[in-house]
């Protein structure tokens, strides 16, 4: 049974990832393929933070040297591994503004009508 | 005689200042706001950074690897910069293409850009020198990871400031798949950290073994091969490729076509070799035979796409991905010849997309359109751009006396080496197909009549043609005395397999 609850978090970072993806590869619309890949690309955070989580580990702050804690290093690469993903996102929604302005839609099936 | 001339300081922290200098120049270049200025900026920083560059491949030379530690933290708890050659090597590339190709920019993003932009275009354009440049100095697979992203990131809008407005879709499907690669890169180094408990590239290598035989390190692997072969554009995964190079800005194509897919390479033979180790990445899990097929079809399909496309630039495109096919054909015969044509064909291949490129946005500059219909008789006109592309182009056949001969003999000298014959009727096929689409554009360009709305078309500023120039003469320079690069690519092949210590 605690097998399979540790191994919980990887079911759920999974399925995320393979949401994301299909939403990623089946939508025309571009506002729901950059949603996708925000889905897509949160699942790895999930998957990080679970490595570091230790069962009753606390955050290794001022503590005694028999304490358990969890390794803080995971969290701090995925605080820098949102930044990017904030990023990459406002750069997304940045260039579908500037396609909605260019083309007058948001469709890519229609994008590719007009640029024939 | 050279180490005396640069300061000490200098030697002490080549590696880092080699990220730094570029980098919070981008911050400060974002302040300048006229044009001329924040090009002027851009281009002391360029050849700020190429002079480290050489000093650091200098240095390397000499003394052999040099690791810096970031902070004074030593390294497993520190983030580490470590140069070798192979690292040294492809910054001198990446150096040595941005302080060409930013003063060419000047003229040709004047003409291309609105000009409120142009200060951020120099920007992103440090910030993508800088990111390329991070990720060839750090030791640190995360680092690599950040890096990775912020050359991506500033690349995506640079190609989005195309004046086409294909350019936007172009730059939004590289995001799409650009972010889909890197997140793969991310899941593969964070199994990796799972199993060993260490980001450090060093360390990574001496814990793997341990671990080899379960089943977390093989979808590790499985999953960086992919991240990485979609930013190297790998056959079937090269789909943003055409559209991003063919609508990007002339500046932009010529820098990301000649470094961006060559850092890409960088990172391929930094975790096949160094980190997982040749034993594993091809003996243990076979790795030669998934890339060799892709390779040989990379290069045989691209390559007839490439003949019967009609617009130049795309055709450029096209074959910069047979080119790449190449490359990981040396990569996978997984010796020490292979690896040492591959990287050879790195740098030669840098420089032989560098000059067509410049040389194709000059007719850009001058025409507009690079459509094959669109520059007939061209040749009369503009004579010295028009010499420019049928030099690279040579250059890209693999005629005797230029770069591309010399790489093209190497990767034939490692197939004949272990036999595999039909490789090299493959590699003769290509050069032959390479013939034909270069043939293509002479034909258009020297053999066909002027249209009359071209009949006063001059011959490109001095400012466009000196950089393309310089890298045709390059070209020719490095071909035919080609000691200096085969010696550093023979010596980043044998610490990659682990022959030197």
């Amino acid at each position: 049974m605690t097998q399979f609850l540790g191994l919980y978090n990887y079911w759920i970072v999974v399925f995320l990832m393979m949401v994301g993806f299909y939403v990623l590869i089946s939508q025309g619309n571009l506002v729901k393929k950059m949603i996708g890949l925000t889905v897509f690309q949160t699942s790895v955070i999930i998957m990080y933070i679970t490595m570091g989580k230790i069962t009753g580990g606390t955050a290794p702050v001022l503590l005694d040297r028999e304490a358990v804690y969890s390794n803080p290093l995971p969290h701090v690469l995925m605080l820098t591994a949102i930044v990017v993903g904030v990023a990459t996102t406002a750069v997304g929604y940045a260039l579908i503004v500037r396609i909605k302005e260019a083309f007058g839609t948001v469709e890519e099936d229609e994008i590719e009508d007009s640029a024939l | 005689m050279i180490a005396s001339l640069i300061p000490e300081f200098v030697t002490q922290h080549a590696p880092v200042l080699q990220v730094v200098i570029p980098l919070m120049g981008a911050a400060l270049c974002s302040m300048l706001w006229r044009p001329r200025l924040a090009w002027g900026f851009a281009l002391l920083v360029a050849w700020v950074t190429f002079l480290i560059a050489v000093a650091l491949l200098y240095n390397v030379l000499q003394t052999g690897p040099i690791s810096y530690e970031i902070g004074g933290w030593a390294a497993p708890l520190g983030i580490e910069y470590r140069v070798d050659a192979l690292g040294a090597f492809v910054i001198f590339l990446v150096a040595s293409m941005a302080a060409v190709v930013t003063p060419y920019a000047r003229d040709s993003v004047e003409q291309e850009l609105e000009p409120n932009r142009i200060s951020l275009f120099y920007t992103l354009y440090l910030l993508f020198i800088a990111g390329m440049l991070g990720i060839l100095v750090t030791g640190d697979v995360f680092n690599l990871f950040v890096f990775l992203e912020i050359s991506s990131l500033s690349v995506y809008v640079l190609i989005s400031m195309g004046r086409d407005r294909r350019a936007l879709t172009s730059a939004f499907s590289y995001l799409v798949m650009g972010s889909i690669g890197a997140t793969f890169i991310v899941i593969g180094i964070g199994l990796m950290y799972a199993m060993t408990g260490t980001l450090n590239m060093a360390d990574l290598a001496m814990r793997l073994p341990a671990v080899m035989d379960t089943r977390t390190i093989p979808v590790a692997l499985a999953f960086i091969t992919v991240g990485i072969s979609l930013k190297l554009a790998l056959f079937p995964l090269h789909l943003w490729l055409p559209n991003a190079y063919t609508f990007a800005p002339s500046a932009v194509s010529a820098i990301v076509a000649s470094t961006s897919s060559k850092v890409a390479v960088y990172m391929f033979l930094r975790f096949f070799f160094t980190i997982f180790g040749v034993g594993f990445a091809f003996d243990v899990m076979g790795l030669q035979y998934v890339l060799m097929p892709l390779a040989l079809i990379a290069a045989l399909a691209t390559s007839l796409v490439a003949i019967f496309e009609t617009n130049v630039k795309r055709l450029l495109a096209y074959s910069s991905l047979a080119q790449i096919g190449y490359i990981v054909l040396g990569i996978s015969f997984g010796t020490e010849l292979g690896v040492t044509a591959a990287i050879l064909h790195v740098f030669n291949h840098g420089l032989m997309k560098g000059a067509l490129f410049l040389a194709v946005g000059c007719l850009v500059y001058r025409i507009g359109s690079v459509d094959l219909h669109h520059i007939r008789g061209i040749g009369r006109r503009m004579p010295l751009t028009m010499a420019a592309v049928v030099a690279g182009g040579l250059s890209l056949i693999g005629m005797p006396l230029t770069v591309g001969f010399i790489s093209k003999w190497y990767l034939l000298l490692a197939a004949v080496d272990r036999g595999w014959w039909p490789i090299v009727i493959v590699l003769l096929a290509t050069s032959l197909m390479a013939m034909i689409y270069i043939w293509r554009i002479v034909e258009a360009a020297y053999f066909q009549p002027l249209p009359d709305e071209h009949a006063d078309v001059r011959e490109a500023p001095l400012t466009l043609l000196i950089p393309t120039w310089i890298l045709v003469t390059a070209n020719f320079y490095f071909g035919i005395d080609s000691s200096f690069t085969t010696d550093i690519a023979r010596r980043a092949a044998e610490s990659l397999l682990g022959m030197l210590p």
